[in-house]
């Protein structure tokens, strides 16, 4: 049945447009974020009160944003009387707009009902302080999404930088959780100047910084393509790309868990509309060195990041990692997309970018579900590191289920969503032996390849990080007494769940909203041949795929064969010990370990990292085994360019003398310089 | 036409062999296999020189083709197997960089190539032009080979196989070198072997070992 | 959706699950022929399950219900995916659910369900079986995905039924893209599916087994599936290897359906003895690699592929010229 014009109905006879919603929802979250300033330290008014309302704020914003881009309406602006005295707020809801939200207000919901149950007492920051750090941060989401000039993009993207700076440290006591909160600030400032730069540079000689100005500036190749680049390092730096992505490793494990999952579900998504607001829509020329230079950030970013995983015994860390490893896909897509349409290839460049923002929504939903679940481990164990979990399922079944599917669907593994937006990618790339470069048409298709592997090193992390929390036996004997979820934090992992199995099963409805955006941007939809039962992007005797049919195949047998097995044989069983060879005794630390899943990894891909290790020898008394992994940049680029920074600061504040009289004779020497050059 | 047809896919196809025993050559560890590979490196030569005799019908290409045939698939590897067997040198023999990224390199050597070679095939004119690009990855798979070894003996076959690929790049390019050419470079290529064969009993005997990793106590210091 | 087509469907999977332990029991005959031994009967694989099937299940005291699960859903992607791959016809209603792609995608959620099963008792040998099995794992897509990336250049689509019926229309004479893909297949084939060179299926070394570690806490029905499911993994990948290399003999959309099918049938089989015999030939000439050499095993197959793909854009795209 078709939702169409009902949907259509229902937003027609609203009598204000979708866009005066969107702003009152988002005035509700700073609403809810200051009345949780009233009872600052309880945590039943707070969790239990405000949360939920949040979440329903979020799912109202996910169903405006869901209606507008089904319906199609054109795009809606607005400014209100706020701002600048020549540059009020402009904003504007259109399809990219409109995708963003969706995702922001279906994850969102999620965790915020997550975050509901999850807050507990005595943890660092006051309960309702942190409130409105949490709604405030999602409220400057949702209008650096909707903005349409670069003064309120640049106010809601400090917001958010300095909303999550300070959930990040919410548990300032610990130094390395300040450290982290510090890098990660800097980092976000950085890029902050970066993004500031490449708005002045488009605003083409105008001087007015409305994004339909700088649409309609025409720059040179050149300063086309330093703006460009200046926003990939601005953005690319907030999205966790490599050579920027060292604050996302640290950031993101010393934030609780809840703030991991908005950072890495939303904020790193924030980015990527970012990129794309810039580079298809205020840019309108586009070259396939850009494409060809995201396109190697991106598959760099990916493998390095899928390697980097493998490695950790971090639990959260391993997250971060992996959040890398997924952004350098969408990446990726994005790169594809941008060499397909520098090359006329309007269709193909379709393809690229749906599948890129599939993946954004399908990363956001199992990336924050995994979060979460880590949060719930976390809360129930005292524990992060890999070395100290493990027989979970046991004692944490709700918990366990959904971090399945969760890990499931990080996997790339049919019938869920992660495998929709990765065979859409691994598709786009087919048809790259059609661009008419001499040597890109030669080396990209072996960027497949890359993907290949790093999907398939993404699947051999995954197995890793839920086999030795969830599966095997307890590391530790107070594993024990671990316990499962709350209720709220389990309506809160299974909306994430069933968004993952709902979009891998009828993958054509987040198709669509995709095909919203890219026919906004290339006048393409993919949505040829799609139908409840299949999706088939191209054409459907060149690849289809049907998770629907996967899913009800698959369950189809294993339920045949269930009851045929019992009637034709027997259903019989009975406990025992486990086998293990005959060998008599088996205890936890005889099961892999976290460095031991990581070793093939370490062997084959030694050159990316930099170990340390420490090893026994035989006539040690206390045999010690020590192994710290490093990332080489860290050392090759950032400890230097630091230290360059410091001498140059250590140059400059020779100034700084410290006697009145040399201050006074700065002054002294700046009128005297004033009245030369002025009269 | 249907038999230039047939005889462009068989070259196709020798040329494509071609390109697969270089890769072996740089994967494979023993010195031994190395020499049988240029063997059948020599042999699919002799086989595609003569069919592009036959389709363009020069004898003097029916001469080189015997030529080498007589050198290279028989006279140079008996010499080599000799020499390595004289020198006990049948073992592993070691690389400098690992396998998987020799190959990775080797792969971007040919793509290299082939980008090269596309524009480079449309002056030529003869059946075989578009198998420069093969030819030319040859030559630089050879070369990749020579400097990722570290004992002799392979360093020599290597050389060996990057004169194959100039004599592959000629043959598909011109129809193969005026004769006298010809002569003149296999006469070195066997000269060459004598000398090098000389010299690796000298090294032995003052190293000890044929790794070649020992001359660099050579250096001024 | 025709009548023809669904009983097609339901023959080819039905035919599948029938004659999956049959082609290992013939495997296992040839290797035995060509090592100068006695082999066990045909029949053997069948009776092995029969007899698992019967047996009470003993289950380790801490095994979850992800491990009792295991063994089904691994069984139920084996079987859809044999409905999928035109193995006697194109025209199925199932082979529009998956493409190639989508079809590697479903051999991995196999293998990930295994891999945990093996994580969730504990012990040694189940978790580095684990880790061993994903590692060869992603070391093998790259070569599996550059294979059908050569097949796409050939006949523009991933989708198995477009391949089989390009095919039919324009067969290829001996191009050497093919064959370096065909190459290439066969290396990933014996990759994937725990044979020598990568894994030997007959070990009780258990630290030298890849595929087997794994199974080592199964028992009763669940070793039964499992093996099946094993079984079927093979026959489908050299139905895989058929519809990419050599389709003829497959009743293509629109032949006449009977005789049609019977043809596919008996083509079907021939082609299993030989691919069977040809197994069993690789396997007993080669010696088993250490474990760290299969990288190496799993580039040499990725190159080859790339090769293909590289000598099919040079030489391919300009053999009209």
């Amino acid at each position: 049945m078709n939702a169409e014009p009902w949907l259509s109905y229902a937003s027609a006879s609203l009598p204000v447009q979708a866009l005066s919603w969107l702003l009152i929802l988002a005035a509700c979250w700073c609403l809810l974020g200051l009345i949780g300033l009233l009872r600052p330290r309880s945590i039943h008014f707070v969790a239990h009160a405000l949360f939920p309302l949040g979440a329903l704020v979020c799912v109202g914003i996910m169903l405006l944003a869901g209606s507008f881009l089904a319906t199609g309406h054109a795009a809606e602006t607005m400014i209100l009387p706020l701002g600048l005295p020549d540059l009020p707020f402009h904003l504007r809801l259109d399809a990219l707009s409109g995708f963003f939200l969706l995702l922001l207000g279906m994850a969102g919901a999620g965790i915020s009902i997550f975050a509901a149950g999850y807050f507990r007492a005595g943890e660092g920051t006051a309960p309702g302080l942190m409130g409105l750090q949490y709604h405030i941060f999602l409220a400057s989401m949702a209008l650096v999404i909707l903005a349409d000039d670069a003064y309120l993009f640049m106010v809601a993207w400090e917001t958010m930088a300095l909303s999550s700076y300070f959930l990040v440290t919410s548990q300032h006591r610990i130094p390395e959780i300040r450290r982290a909160g510090f890098l990660y600030i800097l980092m976000a400032h950085l890029g902050a100047l970066c993004i500031l730069l490449s708005f002045g540079v488009m605003q083409g000689g105008s001087w007015l910084f409305t994004f339909d100005a700088m649409r309609a500036a025409s720059l040179t190749p050149f300063w086309a393509t330093t703006a460009f680049i200046l926003a990939l390092l601005g953005f690319g730096a907030k999205a966790g790309l490599v050579p920027m992505h060292v604050w996302l490793p640290e950031a993101h494990p010393a934030a609780p868990s809840p703030v991991s999952a908005m950072m890495s579900g939303l904020m790193l998504k924030t980015a990527v509309y970012a990129m794309l607001r810039v580079g298809f829509d205020l840019l309108h020329v586009r070259f396939w060195q850009w494409g060809a230079l995201v396109l190697a950030l991106g598959l760099f970013s990916a493998l390095f990041g899928a390697i980097f995983a493998a490695v950790q015994t971090d639990m959260k860390r391993l997250l971060a990692y992996s959040s890398i490893e997924n952004i350098g896909l969408i990446f990726t897509g994005i790169g594809l997309a941008i060499l397909f349409d520098a090359s006329n290839l309007r269709l193909f460049a379709a393809l690229a970018l749906a599948a890129a923002l599939l993946h954004a929504l399908n990363h956001s939903l199992f990336k924050s579900l995994l979060f979460l679940a880590t949060g719930s481990v976390l809360h129930a164990t005292r524990q992060r590191s890999l070395g100290k979990l493990g027989g979970l399922i046991r004692t944490m079944p709700w918990v366990a289920t959904f971090a399945l599917v969760g890990t499931l669907a990080i996997a790339g593994l049919p019938p869920l969503n992660g495998f929709v937006s990765e065979w859409l990618l691994l598709q786009s790339f087919l048809f790259t032996p059609q661009l008419p470069h001499a040597f890109l048409n030669m080396l990209i298709p072996l960027g497949a390849a890359a993907l290949a592997l790093t999907v398939a090193l993404a699947a051999y992390v995954m197995v890793k990080f839920y086999g030795i929390i969830f599966l095997g036996q307890p590391r530790e004997a107070t594993l024990a007494q671990a316990h499962d979820a709350n209720w709220l934090e389990r309506l809160g992992l299974f909306w994430l769940a069933a968004g993952c199995v709902a979009i891998g099963v009828q993958p054509q409805v987040a198709l669509r909203a995709a095909g919203a955006v890219t026919g906004m941007l290339f006048g393409q939809a993919v949505t040829s041949g799609a139908s409840i039962w299949q999706i088939a992007p191209i054409a459907p005797e060149q690849a289809s795929y049907s998770g629907l049919i996967f899913l009800a195949g698959i369950l189809a047998v294993v339920g045949i064969t269930f009851v045929g097995v019992r009637l034709l044989a027997h259903g019989r069983m009975r406990r025992t010990d486990a086998w293990d060879c005959g060998y008599p005794w088996q205890n936890s630390r005889m099961q892999d370990t976290a460095e031991g899943f990581g070793q093939p990894i370490r062997h084959m891909f030694g050159a990316f990292f930099r170990m340390e290790r420490e090893l026994p020898a035989p006539a040690d008394a206390t045999p010690r085994y020590r192994i710290q992994i490093e990332d080489r940049l860290w050392r090759a680029l950032y400890l230097p360019t630091a230290r360059g920074v410091q001498r140059l600061a250590d140059a400059v504040s020779v100034l700084q003398g410290g006697r009145l009289s040399i201050y006074l004779l700065y002054s002294f020497l700046t009128l005297i310089g004033l009245l030369v050059f002025v009269l | 036409m249907h038999r230039s047809h047939l005889i462009a896919e068989l070259l196709r196809l020798l040329a494509a062999g071609l390109l697969l025993i270089s890769f072996a050559m740089l994967s494979r560890r023993r010195t031994q296999r190395l020499i049988t590979l240029y063997a059948w490196q020599g042999a699919i030569l002799f086989l595609s020189t003569c069919l592009v005799a036959y389709d363009a019908g020069l004898t003097e290409l029916y001469y080189s083709a015997a030529l080498t045939l007589l050198l290279k698939v028989i006279t140079l590897p008996w010499i080599l197997h000799r020499l390595i067997r004289r020198l006990g040198a049948q073992w592993d023999s070691e690389q400098l960089v690992n396998i998987p990224v020799t190959m990775l390199v080797g792969l971007a050597l040919v793509i290299f190539a082939f980008g090269l070679a596309q524009p480079i095939s449309m002056l030529a004119t003869t059946i075989t032009r578009h198998t420069i690009g093969i030819a030319l990855a040859v030559i630089l798979l050879s070369f990749l080979m020579m400097i990722t070894r570290r004992k002799a003996v392979t360093q020599v076959v290597g050389f060996l196989a990057m004169e194959n690929g100039l004599f592959f790049a000629a043959t598909s390019a011109t129809y193969g070198m005026p004769m006298v050419i010809e002569l003149g470079i296999a006469l070195d290529m066997l000269v060459g072997v004598f000398i090098l064969g000389i010299f690796f009993f000298q090294i032995r005997e003052q190293f000890d070992s044929l790794d070649l990793h020992h001359l660099e106590s050579l250096r001024e210091d | 959706m025709r009548a023809i087509s669904l009983i097609q469907q339901f023959a080819e999977i039905v035919l599948a699950v029938a004659i999956a332990p049959l082609f290992a029991g013939w495997i296992a005959q040839c290797r035995a022929w060509l090592q100068n031994r006695s082999a066990p009967p045909l029949t053997q694989p069948y009776r092995m399950l029969r007899k698992l099937f019967h047996k009470d299940v003993a289950l380790a005291a801490n095994a979850s219900p992800l491990f009792r699960l295991a063994p089904y859903v691994l069984f139920g992607t084996m079987v859809l995916a044999a409905g999928i791959i035109p193995s006697i016809a194109t025209d199925l209603p199932f082979a529009r659910a998956a493409d190639a792609i989508a079809l590697i995608g479903l051999f991995a959620t196999a293998r990930v369900f295994m891999a945990l099963a093996a994580m969730d008792i504990g012990t040694a040998f189940g978790t580095l079986g684990a880790r061993r099995e994903m590692m060869i794992g992603f070391l093998a897509e790259p070569a599996l995905l550059m294979v059908l990336f050569n097949a796409f250049l050939l006949y523009g689509s991933t989708a198995l039924p477009s391949l089989v019926d390009g095919h039919a229309t324009h067969p290829s004479v001996i191009d050497p893209s093919v064959i370096f893909a065909a190459i290439a297949f066969v290396m990933v084939l014996l990759a994937e599916n725990a044979r020598i060179p990568i894994d030997n299926p007959a070990t009780h070394l258990e630290l030298t087994m890849i595929h087997e570690a794994m199974l080592l806490e199964y028992s009763a029905r669940h070793l039964a599936l499992v093996e099946w499911a094993t079984d079927l993994k093979l026959f489908n990948y050299a139905c895989i290897g058929f519809a990419l290399f050599v389709p003829w003999g497959i009743a293509i959309h629109g032949a006449d359906s009977s005789s049609a099918l019977l043809l596919a049938v008996a083509a079907l089989v021939a082609k299993l003895i030989l691919a069977g015999a040809a197994l069993a030939l690789i396997e007993s000439l080669s010696a088993k690699l250490r474990i760290f050499r299969a990288p190496e095993y799993l580039a040499m197959a990725f190159l080859l592929a790339v090769l293909g793909l590289l000598v099919h854009l040079l030489l391919g795209a300009n053999v009209n010229a």
